[in-house]
């Protein structure tokens, strides 16, 4: 049975709609992904489930009772905000503690409870610190601690590592999940960063334009995107246009001089996605001229131009001979290994 | 060549400064020396100023309890106008940050609208309102049988108040505005998702960061109203003299301008002293949450 539940929710600012028609059921302890583009709604549907703000329609249930009818103040969420909202004015320690103020909780219990909490996101020590005194990522921990530390049913967190760079970015997903391992609070991570939401989640929520585009765990969204927006969303990939040929038995879907047994359930023009990494050189297979090879270390980057368009290409560095900048080449790839989708307006 | 130019760059800033510090200089800084010397200058009825250097001006200031009771009167009616600003200031800047685009570009004009009218014309309005027993006020709560005689507003302290803080007002305003914009937008949901109710979150999270606001307001408004002229000359006229207006008495009427000058010199140096003291004070309360 779903934990928390949003059902058809929508929200309209004026005339504009910037959520619409969301449903998504989370199971306790999961932790799931809002993923997209800058705009689509992603901050708007985290701020429904907290509170401050109140869907058009729809509803938000938790644990089979409705959400939206109990005051921000009493739905007991945890909240991580992208610029952390920290009380300047206490210490680490006073921050974290507020939450338990509020709940009336005795002070010797408060103050252990503070100290394990700061403890387990590696900030003991700094219970007197001013958060102007901290550097970023400590005024994150900070935050989160405040966050946890009131034992939320769900915790949100609103692009908490946008503001970190690169190295402290990673340490902190790592330290994330293994946090949000171990306390199994369910969670909902707003991002726009695919990296982030596919190391962290078990299922990811790609948005575009206020819009569900695919919920799936990192490994479906990306290797069978549910649309072409997701598998450009997700990481780079090639979008070849093809068709499906019925004139032959059996039918075949066909992409420039590539061709392979069609799927079922398709017929006329199509788009072919394949995975930069998923395609190799062989001797049958799209007709492509090399424009550049690129060396990253680990691997190879070619810029092909294919009969269907611009490829990409990724060959692991695995010490065999990869083809030079302008020799012709062909490309091929497992049909496992590619998404089809019906092309509209071809 | 390089080091002639090195020490034309050097000389570049002073240069480019001069004329700003000459005028700093010429237009303030030796008026000032001049009034301080002139308090130190001896005055008689028939002999007029005398270039001397005596103490007898400040003498009579620190000894004659009159002058005592207009240096109370001043820093009461200051502090009065100082904490009546902040009481309604604080919490007006604090809805106006509340409300949403047009409303609050209105008024905020309106707040800051009387900054544009002079304050001599302000001033006046108040006295048309509730001046003696022709003040449109008094006149209306008469006939109505609210009052029997008129609410005395003109000469009084209470009086002088309210009009230095209805001017004063938009400084108070204004300085909780900037302290307001610092303010994280999102910090009043992120006590409200820790289970705070509208007055914690007024009284624990607001009020603490926007208190330096407060506080330089408070600064600028106590210094502004311990020496304005304007609104205590119109309503306390010379029955009811600050120190500002008795310099400007001693000045213009009496023609004892030693005096008047101790007495400005004196207003001067305690506002500084007063100012730097309480400055220094609230950069120490809040230095290691606001750096
Ligand atoms: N209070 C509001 N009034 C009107 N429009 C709003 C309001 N809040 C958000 N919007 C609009 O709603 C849309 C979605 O905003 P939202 O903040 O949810 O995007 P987001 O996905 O979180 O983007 P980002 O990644 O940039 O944070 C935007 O087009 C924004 O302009
Ligand atoms: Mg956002």
């Amino acid at each position: 049975m779903a934990y928390l539940e949003l059902d058809r929710v929508a929200k309209q600012f004026g005339a504009q709609t910037v959520v619409d028609d969301f449903s998504l059921s989370v199971g306790k302890g999961e932790f799931i992904s809002f993923l997209g583009p800058s705009g689509c709604g992603k901050t708007t549907t985290l701020q429904m489930i907290a509170g401050f703000l109140d869907p058009t329609r729809g509803a938000i249930r938790l644990e089979g009772k409705d959400l939206t009818a109990i005051h921000p103040a009493k739905r007991g969420l945890g909240i991580v905000f992208q610029s952390y909202a920290l009380f300047p004015h206490m210490t680490a320690a006073e921050n974290v503690a507020f939450g338990l103020e509020m709940r009336n909780v005795p002070r010797a219990e408060r103050a252990e409870r503070v100290r394990a909490a700061l403890a387990m996101v590696g900030l003991a020590g700094y219970e007197d610190r001013h958060p102007r005194r901290m550097s970023g990522g400590q005024q994150q921990r900070v935050a989160l601690a405040r966050a946890l530390v009131i034992k939320p049913s769900v915790l949100l967190l609103d692009e908490p590592l946008s503001n970190l760079d690169a190295k402290l970015r990673e340490e902190m997903q790592i330290e994330l999940r293994q946090i949000q391992r171990t306390i199994g609070t369910t969670t909902i991570l707003v991002t726009h960063d695919q990296n982030e939401a596919m190391s962290l989640s078990d299922r990811i929520v790609v948005m575009s334009q206020g819009k569900i585009e695919q919920i799936g765990t990192p490994q479906e969204t990306y290797e069978k995107p549910a649309s072409a927006f997701v598998s450009q969303f997700l990481g780079k990939t090639n979008d070849f246009a093809g068709t499906i040929d019925r004139t032959v038995s059996p039918t075949q879907l066909v992409a420039g001089s590539w061709r392979a047994p069609a799927p079922a359930g398709l017929g006329g023009p199509v788009t072919v996605s394949v995975r930069p990494e998923r395609i190799g050189f062989g001797d049958t297979g799209l007709s492509a001229k090399i424009i550049t090879r690129i060396f990253q270390g680990n691997h190879w980057l070619f810029q092909c131009d294919s009969e269907c368009g611009p490829a990409i290409v990724i060959r692991q560095n695995d010490g065999i001979a990869q083809p030079a900048e302008g020799d012709a080449v062909r490309l091929t790839w497992r049909p496992e290994d590619m998404s089809v989708r019906a092309r509209t307006g071809a | 060549m390089s080091a002639a130019a090195e020490e034309r760059s050097a000389r570049a800033p002073w240069a480019l400064t001069a004329p700003a510090l000459m005028l700093f200089v010429g237009v303030l800084l030796i008026p000032l020396a001049m009034t301080v010397m002139l308090s130190f200058h001896d005055w008689g009825q028939y002999k007029g100023i005398e270039p001397v250097f005596i103490l007898k001006n400040w003498h009579e200031i620190a000894t004659d309890p009159y002058y005592a009771e207009m240096f109370w009167r001043t820093f009461r009616i200051a502090i009065l106008t100082t904490l009546l600003t902040a009481l309604l200031g604080a919490p007006e800047a604090y809805i106006l940050n509340r409300m949403s685009g047009r409303w609050k570009s209105f008024f905020l004009l309106v707040i800051l609208g009387p900054l544009l009218i002079s304050v001599v014309a302000r001033t006046l309005g108040w006295a048309l309102l509730f001046g003696g027993n022709n003040g449109l006020v008094n006149k209306l709560l008469i006939s109505l049988g609210a009052i029997r005689s008129p609410i005395p507003f003109m000469f009084t302290e209470t009086g002088m108040v309210i009009a230095l803080a209805h001017v004063m007002m938009p400084f108070m305003v204004l300085s909780v505005w900037a302290a307001l914009q610092r303010l994280d937008p999102q910090i009043e949901n992120a006590a409200m998702s820790l289970g705070a109710g509208p007055v914690t979150i007024i009284r624990r999270i607001i009020m603490p960061q926007i208190m330096p606001g407060v506080l330089s307001g408070a600064i600028i408004v106590f210094s502004l109203s311990a020496s304005a002229f304007a609104t205590p000359a119109i309503i306390g006229g010379r029955r009811l003299k600050v120190a500002a207006t008795l310099a400007y008495d001693e000045f213009l009427n009496t023609l004892n301008w030693p005096l008047g000058a101790a007495v400005a010199t004196l207003l001067l140096v305690a506002l500084v002293l007063i100012v730097v003291g309480s400055n220094a004070l609230i950069e120490r309360r809040y230095a290691e949450v606001f750096r």
